[in-house]
């Protein structure tokens, strides 16, 4: 058992997670809340890591890593290191790989909010602020513990574009994920079956907590 | 001390709107007019939720909308009741919560009582701690009411408050809303499709068409004296003619086809105007078979029946005028129409009473071509 990948994994998810969140949160409410030309090119644009293989992924997040490109020599500039094969690389490329998860069920449980009701809080006196935190909140938390819940469990068990960017460095970018394949050709099947029995526990306690909020929501009955 | 609203509205786009009216304290204006007619976006504009809309929103010396100022107050200060169609009660929080929502800051317990103040005032004591899905309709209709008010609001607004509810929970709602009227001192708005429920609850009626309000007018005054024949449409009224005034020694008359009708005031239109003229259905008299009675000799019309529809305890009576080539639409018991055998191809013989007939415009020139 590889207990130093094991707790990168979770540092990648909760940094991963603790980014997506808030940008889910003003993404997936501005989609849900505005009609506008090109939101159906933003909304692929989010979905797009869905389709695309983590490789292909991995390889273009990797050229615009380097320091010729742009975004590469921007974190150069501020912290004077690379962001390939870095732990900094392997979030940056967690975020972008999670996006649709942190943003699509924010932005379906925003969508089940009757406009009335923002309208209706408006009236009543409450501050657009206030409005999200007693009308809103209240009425979509159970998405947002989803998009939570499986960017976390999903930046735990990415495997190809964490391989692409980061490699496999011990303590730095060699996550779970990629310590099983590692353990695998080793022929070390001790060690890559605990691994991957808790990669498969806390999965399934993770997507059971998500379907359990989901039939939740829908009780909640907005009308 | 309430204050009356002052609405003035104008806008190109996206809806259309050219609306102007003025609402005193207690008074119940009612918005009529056909879907799509700009009734709700009118009181959304009031509200501050439809911020297209120029022009000028005054409730007394408050200016929520000002455009030649750049005055526009967002919803949260113009301090305005509003129930929406669907309620949009917050689904969450129990009736009293949603009362408790919508009252500013101040002591809980003070809050608290006048909730329950006005739940009691909209009868649904005992009901405090449901949620709105655990409420009927009529229920959830009046912690709307209810939430409106706890505002204190200087206006309250109701956009089509009954349209969802069954039409025996509908009259009974009418009726708790004329009640519960008595005790608000503000302006009130109602919007409705309804001219029936327009009547019933409204001080006047403002009709609304494309965005523009095209007559405000108490109902008994509307209906007996519409402005247009647009207006006399949209309200339903049939009997809307065109004829020419014209003098003679014994009075002003109005030439309709053969005949010359009596007028019951001056129409104030020059010798010789070619004018639309309505006459509503109350004041058109069936003449009864073998049995003359007074007022037959008023503006007496003959004609054959091409129509008889019953219509529960009314008939409706189309009558084809000999001497005109019109047709007259009048209302008469079904009784009366039994007994007077009123049937198709029947001949008839009614009055229009001179003082219904109300001359209204006169004719354009597309409808002096169309003429």
């Amino acid at each position: 058992m590889d207990w130093t990948a094991f707790r990168l994994s979770l540092e990648l998810a909760g940094w991963t997670t603790a980014i997506l969140l808030p940008i889910g949160i003003i993404v997936g409410r501005w989609l849900a809340t505005h009609r506008f030309r090109g939101r159906g090119f933003i909304e692929a644009f989010i979905a797009l890591p869905l389709v695309l293989p983590p490789t292909v992924l991995g390889y273009y997040l990797l050229v615009s890593f380097s320091t010729d490109m742009p975004v590469g020599q921007l974190w150069h500039a501020l912290t004077g290191e690379g962001l390939n094969f870095s732990f900094a690389g392997i979030v940056l490329a967690s975020v972008v790989f999670n996006l649709p998860f942190a943003i699509q069920p924010v932005q379906r449980a925003f969508e089940t909010v009757p406009g009335h009701l923002r309208e209706a809080a408006w009236c009543s006196g409450l501050s657009p602020w206030r409005t999200f935190l007693r009308v809103e909140v209240p009425l979509v938390w159970p998405g947002l513990i989803s998009a939570f819940v499986l960017t976390f469990v999903h930046t735990i068990g990415e495997f190809g574009v964490v391989l692409m960017v980061g490699g496999a460095i011990d303590g730095e970018t060699k996550t779970v994920a990629i310590a099983i394949y590692d353990r695998v050709q080793a022929f070390d099947d001790e060690a890559a079956g605990a691994m991957s029995l808790l990669l498969l526990v806390v999965s399934f306690m993770a997507i059971g907590l998500v379907y359990g909020l989901a039939g939740r929501g829908r009780s909640v009955g907005v009308r | 001390m309430s204050a009356s609203l002052t609405v003035q509205l104008r806008a190109r786009a996206p809806i259309p709107l050219q609306t102007s009216f003025q609402v005193a304290p207690r008074e119940v204006l009612a918005l009529v007019g056909p879907s799509g007619s700009g009734k709700t976006t009118v009181l959304r504009a009031i509200a501050g939720l439809h911020r297209q809309a120029r022009g000028l929103v005054r409730c007394g010396n408050l200016t929520w909308l000002d455009s030649s100022r750049r005055i526009h107050m967002p919803p949260q200060q113009r301090r305005v009741g509003m129930v929406f169609q669907d309620y949009a009660l917050f689904p969450h929080l129990t009736a009293l919560d949603n009362l408790l929502l919508a009252m500013e800051s101040g002591p809980i317990q003070g809050r608290r009582e006048r909730a329950h103040q006005l739940l009691a005032r909209v009868r649904l004591d005992g009901l405090e701690q449901r949620f709105p899905r655990e409420l009927s309709g009529g229920q959830q209709q009046r912690v709307a009411v209810a939430r409106a008010l706890a505002r204190d609001p200087n206006v309250l607004l109701l956009d089509e408050p009954f349209s969802a509810v069954d039409m025996m929970t509908r009259e009974r709602l009418q009726r708790e809303l004329a009640l519960l009227r008595q005790q608000i001192e503000i302006p009130m708005i109602l919007v409705t499709h309804d001219l029936q429920e327009a009547t019933a609850l409204g001080d006047r009626i403002c009709v609304l068409h494309e965005g523009t309000s095209l007559q405000t007018e108490t109902p008994e005054r509307l209906f007996r004296h519409p402005s247009t024949p647009h207006v006399a449409r949209l309200l339903g009224r049939h009997n809307v003619f065109t004829g020419t005034i014209i003098r003679r020694p014994e009075g002003e008359r109005l030439a309709w086809g053969e005949l010359e009708l009596e007028l019951g005031r001056p129409s104030g239109m020059p010798q010789g105007a070619r004018v639309h003229w309505y006459v509503p259905d109350s004041d058109i008299l069936l003449h009864r078979r073998g049995r003359p009675s007074r007022g037959e000799r008023e503006n007496p019309v003959h004609g054959t029946v091409t129509e008889c529809v019953v219509l529960g305890a009314q008939t409706s009576v189309t009558l084809h005028c000999h001497a005109t080539t019109a047709n007259i639409r009048l209302s008469v018991s079904t009784h009366a129409a039994r007994r007077n055998g009123l049937e198709p191809g029947a001949e008839a013989r009614v009055s229009l009473l001179s003082s219904g007939i109300h001359v209204m415009t006169p004719l354009s020139e597309a409808d002096t071509a169309r003429d």
